[in-house]
């Protein structure tokens, strides 16, 4: 039987929330962590360090699960910019929408988005995971270094724009790429990878149909002949 | 009686296309020796130049200012027996730990990538020495200059490159980077000779790549998102370390308003003669203000908010002595950084390196392959430094002792100081804080604009 900690941000600060989860939680045998009323406040369950599950039950602001390390998160809502930045492992779920800039510069871990994405998704990724199971905007995965981004709908205007290492799978259309990117072929190892990523994601979708869009790696070095390609 | 009509005086000679033309044989103003080489050499390889260090350009400077030490008007301290602090706290408008330092100079951001790991390691220890601090850089924190700097400030940037929630917390403070004054709007620069198996490794990139990082924040954009991300960062840290908004200098009035309203206990205003490791030229030598004309701004921004008390404010960008300290403090900073400087007192630009076999071991001939001599060296970008500093090489690394250069760079730090003091006390103050403007005077009417002190010999301020 696990212990439940239930928190209400109508009568407690985001600053006591975050203390709590910092200080006391460790070690205290409590394992799950139930935040009502978050109403859009910005910050929550930032900076955590260790292995929890936390239920944020309503609409969230910017920075939700925040350089997250171990913990599972799940918002049931929508959330503002950047959930889930610089995550280094653990989970954060969102079973809305999400704004801009989701999962930027996430080092590990895994963020599943239930619903669209904005723009900027997974900018400058480093080595996290993103699934988005509906679409992303413009620019999303922008500098992206490292991990893996799949996006079961339609990809907005430049995906992977200066793209490094991560790699990007996409199941609908993709409006544009961006510099550098370019798409590749499927191949049976990028179908098993997507097959086990969207069964721990619990997202429905056939691993085949999806479109690779990795680095071309020609803006790799200083190119004068590339203009305003970088 | 002269009868010669004009064409009687017409010489016969040569058509003027062979004789050279008659007009005098000057060079022009505008398109002078520098402007044509670099002219001719645009055309020969079709990229503009890159190189580090700071702008060489003659600005306006602190030189420019001299003090009205104390006479019949004003009472000195005994200058070799009387105290005079210089004790800086940074950081005390919201963090529950502010930045407790020994002297107002502090060291300014400078990545491990850009500069060896036995010149993070120097510096340090050198400032730790000191009871100062050093500063991370684009690139992320080293356990070696966590181990050797007692108060470390860790940059958050718009890279991101090594960046996490561990080494936040085991930060000091945290420095949010928005720009430098050598390339304000502009992102950092590594270039692949640089991007060494460790380098890459720490910023999740491919060895060997030219590295251009970004200037946007990955996550948030504009000053009203900035203000929740210093929530977060606050947040994740409980409170307890001061953060730094960094910014180059440019629209200084507005951007200092705009990160105290975001919630900055300290700002950090970089002038244009700030240093880079390597940016384009044009980028230092024609963006930004000088430090001189970016203080008094910083200073009015935080006046008008009524925040002087509240928010610290640090100068850098071309400070190089006690006297450059002294003004600064004068005109409202709390405390300087250094980067350049520090450099220079690591052996940068030194003709030989120390070696503790062999003694002192010139190497102007690896200055002359970089194209350089010693003393106008530039070419940090090029990872070739012939003394160790700004280089991954593993065998030029070991040009730097990391102890030795410690001792140099210690050294530094204390005569600036020592010099601060000294002029404190000549100005009657027994705290280097309680300098001010009204103990300075301008040697030229630039300065005495920029400065918002009077020429000396006059109480005119210009554009008072």
């Amino acid at each position: 039987m696990s212990d439940l900690m239930e928190f209400d941000l109508s009568r407690v600060s985001v600053r006591e929330l975050n203390r709590y989860l910092h200080a006391d939680l460790p070690g205290s045998g409590v394992d799950r962590v139930r935040i009502s009323n978050p109403n859009g406040l910005h910050s929550l369950a930032v900076g955590l360090d260790c292995e929890v599950e936390i239920e944020i039950a309503g609409h969230a602001g910017y920075f939700i699960a925040g350089m997250n390390k171990l913990a599972n998160v799940t918002v049931e809502g929508n959330v503002g910019w950047s959930v889930g930045e610089n995550m280094m492992s653990g989970e954060v779920i969102v079973r809305g929408h999400a704004s801009e800039s989701a999962g930027a510069s996430a080092r590990g871990g895994l963020l599943v988005i239930d619903g669209n994405a904005s723009s900027r998704c997974g900018i400058s990724l480093k080595g996290g995971r993103v699934v988005v199971a509906g679409d992303v905007g413009h620019f999303s995965a922008f500098m992206a270094q490292a991990g893996t981004m799949v996006v079961c709908g339609n990809a907005g205007a430049n995906l992977g724009d200066s793209l490094y290492e991560a790699v990007l799978y996409v199941g609908g259309a993709i409006d544009s790429l961006g510099a550098d990117a370019r798409e590749e072929p499927l191949e049976a190892s990028d179908v098993e990878l997507l097959k086990g990523l969207l069964g721990e994601a619990g997202v429905e979708a056939n691993a085949e149909n999806f479109r690779r869009v990795a680095s071309s790696r020609s803006l790799y070095h200083w190119n004068s002949e590339a203009h305003q390609e970088y | 009686m002269n009868d010669r009509s004009p064409d009687d005086r017409q010489l016969p000679g040569p058509p003027s296309d062979l004789a050279g033309g008659p007009e005098p044989q000057e060079p022009s103003a505008s398109f002078d020796s520098d402007v044509m080489a670099y002219i001719r050499r645009a055309t020969q390889c079709g990229l503009y130049d890159i190189r580090g260090m700071g702008a060489k350009r003659r600005l306006p400077t602190f030189d420019d200012l001299v003090f009205l030490t104390a006479s019949a008007s004003r009472y000195p301290l005994e200058g070799y027996r009387e105290q005079c602090s210089s004790r800086t706290v940074l950081g005390a408008r919201f963090a529950s730990r502010p930045i407790e330092l020994d002297i107002p100079i502090t060291i300014a951001g400078m990545s491990f990538g850009s500069l060896s790991a036995s010149a993070k390691d120097a510096l340090g220890r050198a400032a730790s020495a000191m009871g100062t601090s050093t500063t991370t850089g684009d690139g992320g924190m080293t356990p070696e200059e966590r181990e050797s700097s007692k108060t470390l400030v860790y940059q958050c940037l718009p890279s991101r490159y090594g960046f996490n929630p561990d080494d936040l917390r085991a930060a000091d403070a945290i420095e949010i980077v928005l720009g430098q004054g050598a390339k304000p709007g502009g992102g950092g620069m590594l270039l692949g000779q640089k991007v060494s198996s460790r380098v890459a490794g720490m910023r999740t990139l491919p060895e060997g790549i030219d590295q251009r990082s970004a200037c946007r924040h990955p996550d948030w954009t504009g000053p009203d998102d900035l203000a929740i991300k210093i929530e977060e960062l606050r947040e994740i840290t409980d409170w307890e370390k001061p953060i730094y908004v960094k910014m180059g200098a440019t629209r200084v009035v507005d951007d200092v308003k705009l990160a105290v309203k975001a919630g900055a206990d300290v700002v950090v205003i970089d002038g244009m003669q700030g240093g880079t490791a390597a940016t384009q030229q044009v980028f230092i030598e024609h963006t930004g203000i000088p430090t001189l004309a970016a203080l008094p701004l910083a200073v009015e921004a935080l006046e008008e908010m009524d925040m002087v008390e509240d928010v610290g404010l640090i100068i850098s960008g071309g400070i190089r002595t006690g006297a450059d300290v002294a003004k600064a403090l004068a005109l409202g900073a709390d405390a300087v950084s250094i980067g350049q400087a520090a450099l220079i007192a690591l052996g940068c630009n030194n003709r030989c390196y120390h070696d503790a076999a062999e003694g002192w071991v010139d190497v102007e001939d690896d200055y002359r392959q970089l194209g350089a001599t010693p003393g106008c060296c530039h070419h940090c970008h090029t990872g070739l430094c012939p003394v160790g500093i700004t280089t991954q090489d593993q065998h030029l690394e070991q040009r730097l002792h990391p102890e030795t250069a410690a001792g140099w760079v210690r050294n530094y730090l204390q005569v600036v100081n020592m010099e601060v003091t000294t002029l404190a006390r000549a100005c009657g103050k027994s705290d280097v804080h309680h300098l001010e403007r009204e103990d300075l005077a301008a040697l030229t009417i630039e300065a005495a604009a920029m400065a918002r002190v009077p020429l000396a010999g006059t109480s005119w301020v210009p554009g008072r």
